[in-house]
């Protein structure tokens, strides 16, 4: 630096990383980012976790931002770098996450020469960012990074791209803080219409069957408090989304569950019962929603609460829409209804048939014939030997949807799980970022044996770093989900859905420096997980569980979410849960 | 119905990329499309034509809006707009049909711009449905090449 403003771009980039408070970035090395490298080597108030693959990086900010609510950072070279960001990003877009992407491009006057390592990042990205940079000069590197984070974190978060030509990284520029985004076109709305809010306050009170069906956008609102008040105050059931396990302690009475593809029964009743549903930060996703024209049925008013006004009408068209915060709405609609009279006891009778429908349904499983592992059991084992406290992540597949049903989240955050886009591999990397965002917390990673191998690699990272996350593989030498939908819908032709040669996952934990365990009685499990909690390491266990154990209850695609399978056999075993 | 959109973006590199994009991954035809500085030169005004049955019109704007280079977006009111194209024509005109030819450029105020031994060039500006009364009467005699500019459209009054 030739003086204190003097820098190059790639120490502007750090510092306007320091300046938005990012303390955590994920990232991999390469030629047209060695200058930010560079720079990074003096950082000291920024920790740069050095990953194995850049999908392990992106999916590592992914989990970091789920479980802190903070904009997370990965950087990656240009070409191949960033396009194995790719899946990542488009992960981060679908669950609507906070997420900046720093992606080094070719000299500026090589763009468009097919240049070594070149590729377009910002054309590859444009369908799946919520923004993107091209940056054309060093100097407007401290104003777009503060415009990313901004465009990332406020309205619908989503991930936004800044694609660094290595001559700005090099180019001289003087260092001064923005003033604040200047975006003409970007100005989300917070506050819902105050006669919209009103016109919803009075359809609650008129409704005896009410149901919230809340999603991801409680959970990034903060908005769990006013949603469980409000909830408490006019007495309505609640089920959540995939994305919005969390928003509500499950253990509490007016909790139904997760409803859809794989909801509880109960849930799924309810939202076909009932006479008024209320979606806040939902989406009418086709795995919620099943066969949209029976979808809520018997609701007379539909209020739908969305920071996004695009999400309201896609799907399903409400009566009463408000655009705003989850958390402002709700908080808004809250005062709204503490200064109406309240007819006392008008849900009663919906929620004791709720009651019937928790206690005639439960869910259930059966303890393998083969004396195996009950994967479900390992779920609940989790649950009982964390306290119910851990941060659980998971990949995604059928161990995804027992760890949905069979544990239960009482706090928000505490669920991270790739949900839209459903994207195997998710789980490790994703359990590192959110295991460094949440040090105090234990956090335990759900697998199956097909998605760890997707980046098992991480496990250096892991070991590198010391982040003593738990991966429990729930190993059932399956590609488990496909081979479900192949069993009930296929005629049991498991086409290349059996894992045939796997590696020995114990060792393969210990040849990374992990500690590795392998379990296959389910007197053990519970030892298990503690054991390997308590040394502090990172640590996969290895779970032997029921080959062809498949996830019920199941709404098969396309139908009435009433249409389940398995969700009405007889309770027998374990499954608390409603 | 059709919907006439008069977009207000910022004027930057590849934000016609990003409309374009938008409206092809979510599935909406475009009908026509013209882009140009706006009074601020900081800012372009596209204007988008589009099939408001076979798309609904609050989706395509709301997704619009989504883009963070897309200041202001207007859904016109037919009655009260002015619009625009300009079409530039090549028509084969050899003997008599060179007469035809510049009568027709006559009734229609389309200018003559390029006059070549065997064909003539029409200028001519209007509404979509005039030049599609032009091309019609045009055809018969032998049209070589047409290109159009795509609509552009203006509220009236202030504001």
């Amino acid at each position: 630096m030739t003086s204190p403003l003097k820098m190059k771009g790639a120490q502007a980039i750090v510092a306007s990383l320091e300046a938005e408070g990012c303390d955590t970035l994920f990232g991999f090395p390469g030629g047209v980012v060695i200058p930010l490298y560079d720079a990074l080597y003096d950082a000291t108030s920024l920790r740069h976790i050095l990953v194995r693959h850049e999908q392990g990086a992106v999916h590592a900010a992914d989990g970091y931002a789920r479980a802190t609510g903070k904009v997370g950072v990965c950087l990656a070279t240009s070409g191949p770098g960033a396009t194995n960001l790719v899946t990542g990003i488009a992960n981060a877009y679908l669950d609507s996450i906070p997420l900046v992407a720093i992606t080094g491009q070719v000299r500026a006057d090589l763009i468009g020469t097919d240049a070594f390592q070149e590729a377009d990042v910002t054309g590859i990205t444009l369908p799946i960012v919520k923004h993107s940079y091209l940056v054309q000069s060093a100097a407007e590197i401290p104003q777009v990074i503060h415009e990313a984070f901004h465009i990332a974190s406020t309205g619908r978060p989503g991930p936004v791209v800044i694609d660094v030509p290595v001559t700005a990284e090099l180019a001289e520029l003087t260092y001064r803080r923005p003033d604040g985004p200047h975006l003409a076109g970007y100005k989300p709305t917070v506050e819902g219409h105050v006669k919209q809010v009103r016109a919803a306050a009075r359809a609650i009170l008129e409704a005896e069957r009410p149901v919230l069906y809340v999603g991801g956008g409680v959970i990034s609102a903060g908005a769990a408090d006013e949603l469980r008040a409000l909830a408490e105050l006019v007495q309505v059931p609640v089920t959540t989304t995939l994305m919005g396990l969390g928003a509500v302690d499950e253990r509490e009475p007016l909790a139904l569950g997760m409803l859809g593809m794989h909801g509880t029964v109960t849930a799924n009743y309810a939202v076909h019962e009932c006479d008024l549903l209320i979606g806040v930060g939902v989406r009418f996703d086709d795995r919620v929603t099943g066969k949209l024209s029976a979808f809520a049925p018997q609701a007379k008013a539909i209020i739908h609460i969305d920071v996004d006004p695009a999400e309201i009408g896609k799907n399903v068209e409400p009566s009463i829409p408000i655009v705003g915060d989850a958390r402002y709405v709700l908080a808004a609609l809250l005062a709204e209804l503490e200064k109406m009279e309240r007819p006392a006891g008008r849900t009663a009778a919906w929620l004791q048939k709720l009651e019937g429908w928790k206690t005639e349904y439960p869910l259930h499983y059966e303890q393998p014939a083969d004396g195996t592992v009950a994967p479900q059991f390992v779920i609940e084992e989790i649950e009982r030997v964390t306290g119910g406290d851990a941060v659980i992540v998971t990949d995604v597949g059928q161990h995804q949807m027992w760890s949905t049903l069979y544990f239960h989240y009482r706090f928000p955050r505490q669920w991270i799980s790739s949900g839209g886009l459903g994207t195997m591999g998710f789980g490790l990397p994703a359990a590192i970022g959110a295991k460094l965002g949440r040090p105090d917390k234990t956090v335990i990673d759900v697998s199956g044996d097909g998605g760890f191998q997707m980046t098992m690699q991480e496990l250096a990272t892991a070991v590198n770093y010391n982040v003593p996350v738990v991966v429990a593989i729930l190993n059932n030498g399956y590609l488990g989900m496909v081979r479900q939908w192949q069993d009930l819908f296929w005629n049991k032709r498991y086409s290349f859905t059996c894992i045939e040669v796997q590696p020995d996952f114990a060792m393969l934990a210990e040849a990374f420096g992990a500690k590795g365990m392998r379990v296959s009685s389910s007197g053990d499990v519970g030892d298990a997980l503690r054991e390997a909690i308590d040394s502090g390491r990172p640590t996969v266990i290895d779970f032997k569980v029921a080959a062809e154990e498949n996830v019920f209850p199941m709404v098969p695609a396309g139908q009435s979410i009433t249409e389940m399978i398995g969700g009405k056999a007889p309770r027998k075993t374990g499954g608390a849960k409603p | 119905m059709k919907h006439t959109l008069s977009v207000l973006v910022e004027n930057k590199p590849g934000v016609l990329t990003r409309v374009a994009g938008l409206f092809a991954r979510r599935g909406f035809n475009i009908e026509s499309l013209a882009v140009g500085e706006s009074e601020d030169p900081r800012l372009s005004r596209m204007t988008i034509t589009i099939d408001g049955a076979e798309h609904p019109i609050d989706q395509v704007t709301k997704q619009l809006h989504k883009l963070i280079n897309v200041v202001k977006i207007r859904d016109l009111d037919p009655q009260h707009t002015v619009t625009a194209e300009l079409m530039l024509i090549k028509v084969a005109a050899e003997g008599d049909k060179r007469t035809d030819v510049l009568q027709i450029a006559e009734i229609f105020k389309a200018k003559i711009v390029d006059v070549e031994r065997r064909s003539l060039m029409l200028r001519v500006v209007g509404a979509g449905d005039k030049l599609e009364a032009l091309l019609e009467l045009l055809q018969p005699i032998g049209v070589l090449e047409v290109t159009r500019t795509g609509m552009i459209a203006i509220g009236r009054g202030r504001g």
